[in-house]
C-alpha cells in the first residue's frame, strides 16, 4: 500500500513540476541562481545514488561484485556504449563474479 | 514545411524513440527486480514519464530504502523538467488541455530535440513527434521489460539487482563534461557514504540534496 501512495505522490510530483515549468511566468524561475542551481541536483543526486548502491548493504558499508559491475560499466561509458549495453555489462558482470 | 516521412525532424525523433525504448527494457527489469509488481512498473512510465526519477524510484525501493524516500528522491530528480518547460513555454506557445498534455512530455530528449530547431513551426513538430514516440516506445518497452523479468525464476541470477548504479552512471555521464559537475558530484557521493551508517535508507540522498542546494544558492 505504501508503495503504491508513493509512486502515485511521486508521479504527481513529477508531472506538477514539469506543468510548473510551462504554466509559471518567466520570471519565476528566471532567477540566475535558481538556474544555476537546479542542475546541480541530478549530478549530486545520481552521484550519490551510484555511491550508495554500489558500496553498501543496509547500514553497512561493503565491497563485493557491485564494485566490479561499476568499473566495467564506467569502461562502457567512456567507450561510447548505448544505455542498454552500459546496463547489461554491469549487471552480467555482477552475475559472473558470484557464479565464481 | 513538409510533413512526411522522409522528414529529418520526424527522422530524428523514431531514432531517439527506438534507442528510449531499448533502455526503457532495462528499467522494466530493473523495477520488477526491485520488488515492483508489472502493474506499479507500468503506472511509472505512463504517469511519471522521466527516466532518472523512475530509475531513482525503483532503486531506492530495491536497495532497501523506504517508498517515500524514493518518491522524494525522484521528484528531486525531476526538478530539472520544470527549467525545461520555462524554455519550451515560448517555442510551444501552448494552452489549454494541450498545455497540460505537452508538460507531459517535457523531458530532456524532447527539449533537446525541440530547442535545436531553428523554426518555432519546426520546434513544435520536433516536440510533439518525440514526445509521441518516445512516450508509445517507453511504454512499450517498460511492459516488455517487466513481463519478461517477471517470467524469470529469479532475475539476480542475471545480475539485475546490480544492473541500477550503471544505469544510474549512464544518465549521470553526459552531465560530467565540465570541472564543477566532476567535482559535485565526487563530493555528493563522498557525502553520501559517509551518512549512511547514521540515517535511515534513502535519506543520504535528501542530505546531499539539501547540501548541493545550498551551496548553488551561496556560491557567486
Amino acid at each position: 500500500m505504501t508503495a503504491w501512495a508513493a509512486l502515485l505522490a511521486a508521479s504527481a510530483a513529477c508531472y506538477a513540476i514539469k506543468l510548473a515549468g510551462v504554466s509559471l511566468p518567466q520570471r519565476f524561475l528566471q532567477d540566475a541562481r535558481i538556474q544555476r542551481t537546479i542542475p546541480l541536483l541530478p549530478v549530486a543526486l545520481l552521484a550519490a545514488l551510484i555511491a550508495t548502491q554500489t558500496f553498501s548493504t543496509g547500514h553497512r558499508l561493503v565491497l563485493d561484485a557491485r564494485a566490479a559491475a561499476l568499473a566495467v560499466a564506467a569502461i562502457a561509458v567512456v567507450l561510447r556504449a548505448p544505455f542498454l549495453v552500459v546496463v547489461a555489462a554491469g549487471a552480467a558482470t555482477a552475475a559472473l563474479l558470484r557464479l565464481l | 514545411m513538409r510533413i512526411s516521412a522522409s522528414n529529418p525532424i520526424l527522422r530524428d525523433a523514431l531514432g531517439i524513440a527506438i534507442a528510449t525504448g531499448a533502455y526503457a527494457l532495462s528499467f522494466g527489469a530493473i523495477s520488477v527486480t526491485a520488488g515492483l509488481s508489472i502493474v506499479q512498473t507500468c503506472v511509472l512510465s505512463l504517469f511519471m514519464f522521466t527516466g532518472a526519477s523512475q530509475f531513482a524510484f525503483v532503486g531506492v525501493i530495491g536497495a532497501g530504502g523506504s517508498p517515500w524516500a524514493g518518491a522524494a528522491t525522484a521528484a528531486l530528480l525531476g526538478s530539472r523538467n520544470a527549467l525545461y518547460g520555462v524554455r519550451l513555454a515560448s517555442l510551444l506557445e501552448a494552452g489549454g488541455l494541450r498545455r497540460l498534455l505537452a508538460a507531459h512530455f517535457v523531458i530532456d530528449e524532447t527539449t533537446a530535440m525541440a530547442i535545436a530547431r531553428d523554426t518555432k513551426p519546426e520546434s513544435r513538430l520536433a516536440f510533439w513527434s518525440t514526445g509521441l514516440a518516445i512516450f508509445a516506445l517507453w511504454n512499450l518497452g517498460t511492459l516488455i521489460g517487466a513481463l519478461a523479468t517477471h517470467a524469470l525464476p529469479d532475475p539476480r541470477v542475471l545480475g539485475f539487482d546490480a544492473a541500477p548504479p550503471a544505469a544510474f552512471l549512464a544518465l549521470l555521464a553526459p552531465r560530467l563534461r565540465a570541472r564543477e559537475p566532476l567535482a559535485i558530484a565526487l563530493a555528493a557521493a563522498l557525502v553520501a557514504l559517509v551518512c549512511l551508517p547514521f540515517v535511515p535508507a534513502g535519506v543520504p540522498l535528501l542530505i546531499v540534496a539539501v547540501i548541493v542546494v545550498l551551496y548553488g544558492l551561496i556560491r557567486k
